[in-house]
């Protein structure tokens, strides 16, 4: 079948030639996907409104040479225009999409859980549901571990002695005991420690309860841990706003 | 590939934006085709561009003296200010005839994706403009899509402390068009941008 359909969200657009547009989107059924949508710049397409960045659609395209045509698209849920009234969150937003996208290299390679990851992030921030940079450090820890780098926070990474230990090292992939602690490991509060392992687990009760110093903190560690396993920086993370 | 000097052309008229390799080779062909006065006509054109027109040391709309045209205005009101993302967008709300107050022109939109952060554009100037006690009211005219949406945002929140009356366009429907055809997005933004009617 030449027309296919897909539940995804927008990624990032650019522009092309006069009233055009390449939308990114990760889809639920094919991964990453890039198509045209034509003239969507123009004032009197309907279309285009629906697929600005983070919008959670359900679409129709038609295939083409190189890149898919759009060819139908129903909103599920505008998250976009949820998120840029707030800027803290919006920037959050950013960061997120760009680290999906990052983390499905491949084109047309179902990332299921990496889509289901993200929809769920983002209609948190949207909803307004927790403090933006919670959410957005939960994102990225999910993420990564979701592509393989899933941190310790409790036993010890490299020989899984029983935890809590007081060191944290990268490169080394989380909390390490005194053995195998290598040189230039960090010692995070140890509150600091059970809010990131709450924010991978998912246990918000926890990751609520704790003070901005904390958060700081542990911003500081998700950041480095995201830098650290892409090869390239976030361009977006550096601009993220704290609320 | 070609040879040295058409692929030259190629290569820098492919860096210009919307235009795709394909484009860049026709152009490139149509070029080597043409008049030679057409052509000269079109390299002095780009030579002039370059060396007579500037951005206006007050607003950043482009300019071919220190200041541009609506900032040498004497009769334009120096109370308010209209922010905008680009020079263009000075010009289609110069043809509404709407607006008496200057401008600021930002050179585009915050866009994290991107690399572009509130430090890569104009804001700076603009708040230095604000500190200067005349100015009364601030209209924010950036684009009605959501990077202009949020570089609004920014503005507000940043603008907020001085006590500067601070507006954005309204983002209503298109003229002339069904309420049922509207999106979501826009008639959303329809919504929060009503207005009582007296
Ligand atoms: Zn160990
Ligand atoms: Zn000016």
């Amino acid at each position: 079948m030449a027309v296919y359909r897909d539940e995804g969200v927008v990624l990032r657009t650019q522009k092309l030639g006069e009233a055009d547009r390449i939308i990114t989107l990760l889809t639920r059924g094919r991964g990453r996907i890039r198509a045209v949508a034509r003239g969507v710049r123009k004032t009197t397409s309907r279309i285009g409104a629906r697929l600005e960045p983070f919008s959670h659609v359900d679409i129709q395209l038609y295939k083409g040479r190189s890149l898919d045509n759009v060819t139908q698209v129903e909103t599920i849920e505008a998250l976009g225009g949820q998120m840029s009234d707030d800027y803290p969150r919006w920037t959050a937003g950013n960061v997120m999409v760009e680290t999906a996208e990052r983390l499905t290299p491949e084109e047309r390679e179902p990332a299921v859980q990496q889509y289901a990851l993200l929809v769920s992030g983002l209609r948190s921030l949207a909803h307004r549901e927790h403090e933006p940079t919670l959410i957005l450090d939960a994102f990225l820890l999910r993420s990564l571990a979701i592509a393989g780098w899933s941190p310790s926070f409790g036993d010890c990474a490299r020989c899984g002695a029983d935890g809590p230990h007081r060191a944290f090292h990268i490169g080394a992939g989380g909390m390490v005991c005194p053995e195998c602690r290598p040189p230039g490991s960090a010692t995070p509060s140890p509150m600091t420690v059970a809010l990131l392992g709450a924010l991978l687990s998912g246990d918000w009760n926890t990751a609520e309860e704790t003070e901005a110093r904390e958060r700081r903190e542990a911003s500081g560690l998700v950041a480095a841990f995201v830098q650290w396993h892409l090869e390239r920086d976030l361009r977006s993370l550096p601009l993220v706003q704290r609320a | 590939m070609y040879d040295g000097a058409v692929q030259d052309l190629i290569d820098e008229l492919g860096r210009l934006p919307g235009v795709g390799p394909k484009s860049a080779q026709r152009i490139a062909f149509h070029i080597l085709s043409a008049d030679p006065a057409d052509v000269e006509a079109l390299a002095t054109a780009l030579r002039t561009v370059k060396e007579k027109v500037h951005f206006c040391a007050i607003c950043g709309n482009i300019a071919e003296s220190d200041t541009c045209r609506v900032c040498a205005d004497p009769r334009r009101d120096t109370a308010i200010i209209c922010v905008v993302e680009e020079p263009k967008d000075v010009i289609a709300i110069e043809k509404t005839r709407e607006f008496r107050g200057r401008y600021h022109v930002l050179g585009g939109s915050i866009n994290p994706i991107e690399g572009v952060g509130p430090d890569d554009l104009r804001i700076r100037e603009l708040m230095q403009r604000l500190s200067d006690s005349t100015i009364a009211e601030v209209i924010l005219a950036t684009d009605p899509n959501l990077e202009g949406e949020a570089t609004a945002t920014y503005l507000a929140r940043t603008i907020a402390p001085l006590g500067i009356a601070v507006s954005r366009l309204a983002s209503g429907l298109p003229v002339g068009g069904d309420l049922e055809y509207a999106d979501e997005v826009t008639l959303g933004r329809a919504f929060q941008g009503r207005r009582r009617l007296d």
